[in-house]
This record gives structure tokens, C-alpha cells and sequence, in this order.
């Protein structure tokens, strides 16, 4: 099974945790760690799963719920707030509907807040999946989210 | 036979890469291919070229000419003009190139060069190639440590350097490796602290994806002294391209037998491992970024015992910056009095600084330590944008204090900052011009820590609620005289009573603001 397989690709250490539970979120199609997945990192690691979900909880990088195909990441720290990212968070969830922490209903988009993302040169600045967008305006986010909506 | 006449050094960030300058590279080489250069003109990747928010950014050798803002479609002009004409695309050119992006060789009279130590490399060579590091006298620190010198003696160096700390605490790095090499036990550790998420501060970022080889040669080093045989970077999640290119040079290191066993045929082994992080501000923290090494949430420890004596599974643990440890080769190559000559006669060395908000030309620069917050902002930075004035600048990040123009004149370094000094390691200068609004500006602050408190201990889970609560209410224009001595206060309490320095450092960006700002503050 393909979980298995995934997780026995690390020695089973507790400190491969973080490795472990990436890579599980990252192979999730819907971008989460699932209970499945915490039930057997515990099984694995031989750990309680109390603890397994402590750590899950603990990092912002790592959901429980769901997730849509494209995770926005929005950076809400001091030097992009300086740019306007407040009018970028207003512009994105005016243009999906949904709120911080919300998926639109097609799937595609998850929005969430993030701390700095380190490229404050270009701020104010979004991520998406691995990706990072920088200067944004209106019509510059318009552009991108159409774009990735569509893409797969 | 062909001779290379011209290279094209392209910028290789996640910021350019964001920009799009992959494309901008396939593009280039395609053209140049089909213009008839591919013998004549190289192009080749490097790490930063120092600035941001400049789009593209690359540089022709040997006029030293730097273009930005450069897009797939400004290619073909760029190279029919550029390398087969010889002339100036003149609507690309960075006539701002200002002095942080002039290395030595490349001086000119209006451009005062940068000291550059731990960034010599960077937007020099490929960060991803181990012969160029070695080709610059990279791993020769390295090697003549290990072939010539008793760790004692590399202490010594260190030491005698007076390097301290950059990541913020500024504790004598020297010092910390004698307290590790002393400390009792047959295993030792070596971290590298590269969870950077002091909000505006990139500069470790930069070294990483622009020179790493500088930073393993730093903790081998480490290790030799301190008499550890395994090293981590516990390098941010959100760090694609730096995790990437890390990676990537230990796995060269180790075919070069530079990392492993018997390195340098002598009885000396040391590996290292990157650790990916997943999103936790307070791992910044030593002992909460060693737990969560060990696999647990990133709670922070008691202290003491300390990291030196009891860090990484209870074995004596050296944790250094990224930007200390990128220091090191230098010191051991050319030795501490060599060092001491940058900076002041109290502080030695250099400081790298992310220079970002309302000036001309944000990036990345590294001067002596005790240049000014005048000439940082007004001569790096390219002074305020849009003719502007200054209204105060936010040094070293949320954790920061907030300056005003009473302190431009002020030598930045760790002892004349005195009461400020842990904002110095960070290197971020977020400079606000004279629209910026204070209270906002704080309100932004105390949000960021309420989120990332991690909850821990009581003091700073409740107090940082009850900040955000109280400038709300004052940025809503309902704030009281009682609000603002409560901010102080509460802060205060904090400060003395929380647990890690996440808790205690929210004094500084409050208390200062106040100083400075204080009559917009209690306006609302």
C-alpha cells in the first residue's frame, strides 16, 4: 500500500517524524494528513498516537482537514502588511468567496495566513503550493488565480 | 578554437526564480545559440546579485554592466545589442547598480565597494558547484585545520576573533565551542540554526541558496574543534530552493571526501544532515529547534543546562546561526587578527543586512559592523521612494525595535545598540516612510507574536491575547491613556516572566515604539 511504502522509505526514528508527515501530506491529493496516516506513523514509530498528533498540530505547515488543490499562502507579517497585504487578503477573498482557512467549493483553493515567507523584497507576497508570487496587485492576482484554477 | 569573451552571471534566487528567471536562462542560451556566441558567450548561475524586487536580474562580464526587470522577451534585443553590437540596452540597465553589488575587482570610482566576508561568494560563483567554491580557496580553512592544527588551536582562532553570535544574542561563538569541547561526553553535536522567521530578514536565505559550501566548511570546523562527528541544518519548510542547493552540496561534499570519514586522510569523520522544518517561529529558538530535531512539538527547554552541555538526546550540542558559522572559514584562513580589522574596536566583522520597505533599491548588503542606520537606509538602500520622507525604520524584525530619525547617526553594532542589541542579528531594516502608520505598524507586530505563541507557558499565551486585544482597540480609536501604560506593563510582565525569548522580546518593539511614537500611539 502506498502509505506503507511511503513511510518505510524512513528509518523508523522518532526524529524522522517531520520527514514522515511531510511526505504523507505532500502524497495526499487533497493535501492533508489524515488520521489513517497519523494511526500509522504512531504504528510505525511506536508511539502513541496522542503524540503523532500532538506534533501535527503543533507546525502550521501540516492540516488535518482537507485541503484544495492549490494552498494559498498569504504572508500577513509586518513587512508585507507595510506593502497592503490587508487589500491582498480583502482581493482574494472577495474574488473566491471563502474566508481564511476556507476551500472554495470546486476544491481548488484553500486560503491560509502565513508568517514571513522570506521574500520581502517583493512583498506584498503570496505562496502557492511551492510556489512564490511577489508585487502583487489586483490585477496580478486575478491573472495568477485564474490561471491556476485551471491548472490541475 | 573558440574563446569565451563574455559571461552572463544570472541571478538564481527564489526571488528571481519567482520572476521568472529560468525562462530568462533557457531563453538566453537558445539565443545566443541561434545569434552564432555559443563559443564566445557563457551564461552561468549564481545566488543573489544583492538586490530584490528588481524582477531578473544578471550581470555581463567583464563591463560589469547589471540589467533588471529582464523578461523572456527582452532576450533577443539583449543579445544582438548587448553581445554582438556592444552596446547599452539602456531601458534595462541598473544605473542604480549601487555599491552592495560591487565586489573588489569590479570597483569604480562613483561605487564604493562592500566588505565583503561571509557574502564574498555570493553573485560570484554557481552555488551549485563544488569546483567553483574550492576554485575561490574554498576547504583550504578547512584543510589546513585539520592537516595543521590541534582543535585547541582553532578555538583559539575563534576566540581571539571575538566573533559573537549573529543570530541575535551575540554570545562569543569561540566561547560556546570551548564550553562543547570541555563538556564531558564521547558525542557531540553540531547545529545549524537556518529555521530563519524573524519576519524581513532573508539574509541566511541568501547565503545558503548563493554560497553553502561556505557554511559546511564553517561546521566541519565546528565540529573539529568542538570533537563532534555529526552536524544538522534545521533549515525552514518553507526554504524549497535553500533546502534544495544544501542538499545538494553535501552530497558533493561527501564524493570530494570532504565530508565523511578519514576527511583530508587524517582520523577526522564528520556528516551532516538538513532537517526540514514545518512552520514554527519559536523553533528559531535553540532548545525548542533541538526538540523538534528529536521529533516533537517545539517547546522550548529549561536552561540552564544549556545546548553546550546537555543540547541534542542530552549530548553536549554547539548551536550557531547560519550567517556565524559562513564566518568561520575566513577566520581560520587568514586568522583573527585578519578579522578584527572589519568593524568597530568592540564589535569586529561584518553584519549582513535585508534592507526592505519604503527605499529605492530593497536587498541585500553586508558592511562593517558600526555603519549607520543612515548610510544603510540612505546610501545602500537608495534612500526613501517617491521623494518621501523618513518616518522610522523596524530593525531586526517583529522581535525589532522600532527606530526613529533621532537614531540614523548611531553606530550600529551590539554594544552601542546596548538596550536593542538582539535586533541587530536579524539584519532585517524595514524602513517606513512619513504615511506609515505606528499604531498599525504595531498592531501588525503584536498579531504576528499572538499567532506564534506557541502556548507554552502562561505569561505569553495570555499576554499576547491580551495586547492584541488592547491595539485593537487603540488602531480603532478607542484607546485610553490606561491602554497604553497596560501595553508597557503587560509586556513588562512578560519580559521577566515568560518562558523563552519569544515571550520576553515583545518589550522591545512595544517599549520603542512608545519612545518614539508615542503621542501617535495614545492619538490612535
Amino acid at each position: 500500500m502506498d502509505r506503507e511504502d511511503a513511510i518505510k522509505t524512513f528509518e523508523p526514528k522518532q526524529h524522522n517524524i517531520l520527514y514522515i508527515l511531510h511526505e504523507l501530506q505532500d502524497k495526499n491529493p487533497q493535501h492533508y494528513v489524515s488520521k489513517e496516516d497519523i494511526e500509522a506513523v504512531a504504528d510505525y514509530l511506536g508511539i502513541p498516537y496522542t503524540y503523532v498528533h500532538g506534533v501535527a498540530t503543533f507546525y502550521t505547515m501540516f492540516s488535518l482537514t482537507p485541503r484544495g488543490r492549490h494552498i494559498i499562502r498569504l504572508c500577513d507579517s509586518p513587512p508585507c502588511h507595510l506593502m497592503g497585504s490587508a487589500s491582498t487578503l480583502e482581493h482574494i477573498k472577495a474574488k473566491l468567496g471563502i474566508d481564511v482557512g476556507q476551500t472554495t467549493e470546486d476544491g481548488a483553493f484553500t486560503l491560509e495566513l502565513a508568517s514571513c515567507l522570506g521574500v520581502c523584497g517583493v512583498a506584498p507576497a503570496i505562496m502557492i503550493n511551492e510556489e512564490m508570487f511577489g508585487k502583487l496587485t489586483p490585477e496580478r492576482l486575478d491573472a495568477i488565480l485564474e490561471e491556476r484554477r485551471n491548472a490541475i | 578554437m573558440n574563446t569565451v569573451r563574455s559571461h552572463i552571471l544570472i541571478g538564481m534566487d527564489a526571488g528571481t526564480i519567482m520572476a521568472g528567471a529560468r525562462a530568462v536562462q533557457a531563453e538566453l542560451v537558445q539565443e545566443i545559440r541561434k545569434q552564432g556566441l555559443s563559443g564566445e558567450v557563457a551564461v552561468l548561475e549564481t545566488g543573489s546579485l544583492g538586490m530584490t524586487g528588481m524582477g531578473v536580474v544578471l550581470v555581463v562580464y567583464p563591463e560589469g554592466l547589471y540589467y533588471g526587470n529582464v523578461t523572456k522577451e527582452d532576450v533577443a534585443e539583449l543579445v544582438e545589442e548587448q553581445l554582438l553590437k556592444g552596446r547599452l540596452v539602456k531601458r534595462l540597465l541598473l544605473t542604480q547598480a549601487p555599491k552592495r553589488f560591487i565586489i573588489k575587482r569590479e570597483r569604480t570610482g562613483l561605487m564604493k565597494e562592500q566588505p565583503r566576508v561571509v557574502l564574498r561568494n555570493c553573485g560570484l560563483i554557481d552555488p551549485e558547484s563544488i569546483e567553483e567554491y574550492i576554485a575561490e580557496g574554498g576547504y583550504e580553512a578547512a584543510s589546513k585545520a585539520i592537516t595543521k592544527m590541534t582543535p585547541d588551536e582553532v578555538i583559539a582562532e575563534v576566540k581571539n576573533s571575538t566573533l559573537a553570535g549573529r543570530g541575535g544574542a551575540a554570545f562569543p561563538t569561540g566561547m560556546k565551542w570551548e564550553f562543547a569541547a570541555r563538556a564531558p561526553g564521547a558525542e557531540k553535536f553540531i547545529i545549524c540554526n537556518a529555521d530563519e522567521g524573524e519576519p524581513g530578514t532573508f539574509k541566511d536565505r541568501l547565503i545558503l541558496e548563493g554560497d553553502p559550501h561556505k557554511l559546511l566548511e564553517g561546521m566541519i570546523l565546528a565540529g573539529y574543534a568542538v570533537g563532534a562527528t555529526q552536524g544538522f541544518i534545521y533549515i525552514r519548510g518553507e526554504y524549497a530552493l535553500s533546502i534544495e542547493r544544501t542538499e545538494k552540496a553535501i552530497a558533493d561534499a561527501r564524493s570530494f571526501g570532504i565530508l565523511g570519514s578519514n576527511i583530508f586522510d587524517k582520523a577526522f569523520a564528520f556528516d551532516i544532515t538538513v532537517m526540514k522544518g514545518a512552520g514554527a517561529y519559536v523553533c528559531g529558538e535553540e532548545t525548542a529547534l533541538i526538540e523538534s530535531i528529536e521529533g516533537r512539538r517545539g517547546h522550548p527547554r529549561n536552561k540552564p543546562p544549556y545546548p553546550v552541555v546537555a543540547g541534542l538526546w542530552g549530548k553536549p550540542t554547539v548551536v550557531n546561526n547560519v550567517e556565524t558559522l559562513a564566518n568561520i572559514a575566513d577566520i581560520v584562513k587568514n586568522g583573527a587578527n585578519w578579522f578584527r580589522h572589519y568593524g568597530t574596536t568592540k564589535c569586529a566583522g561584518t553584519k549582513v543586512y535585508t534592507i526592505l520597505g519604503h527605499v529605492a533599491t530593497p536587498g541585500l548588503i553586508e558592511t562593517e559592523m558600526g555603519t549607520t542606520l543612515r548610510d544603510i537606509i540612505f546610501e545602500y538602500g537608495g534612500g526613501i521612494s517617491g521623494g518621501k520622507q523618513f518616518k522610522g525604520a523596524l530593525v531586526g524584525g517583529a522581535a525589532g525595535a522600532f527606530l526613529g530619525p533621532d537614531m540614523l547617526d548611531v553606530q550600529m553594532d551590539f554594544v552601542n545598540l546596548k538596550e536593542y542589541a538582539a535586533a541587530l542579528g536579524s539584519g532585517a531594516i524595514l524602513v517606513m516612510n512619513e504615511d506609515t502608520s505606528m499604531v498599525d505598524m504595531l498592531k501588525s507586530v503584536l498579531h504576528f507574536f499572538k499567532h506564534e505563541s506557541c502556548g507554552h507557558c502562561v505569561p505569553c499565551r495570555l499576554g499576547t491575547t491580551q495586547l492584541v486585544e488592547i491595539i485593537d482597540r487603540v488602531a480603532a480609536g478607542n484607546g485610553t491613556q490606561n491602554d497604553i501604560d497596560q501595553l508597557l506593563k503587560t509586556a513588562g510582565v512578560m519580559k521577566d516572566t515568560s518562558f523563552c525569548p519569544l515571550g520576553q522580546s515583545l518589550y522591545m518593539p512595544i517599549s520603542s515604539c512608545l519612545k518614539y511614537f508615542r503621542d501617535e500611539i495614545v492619538g490612535g
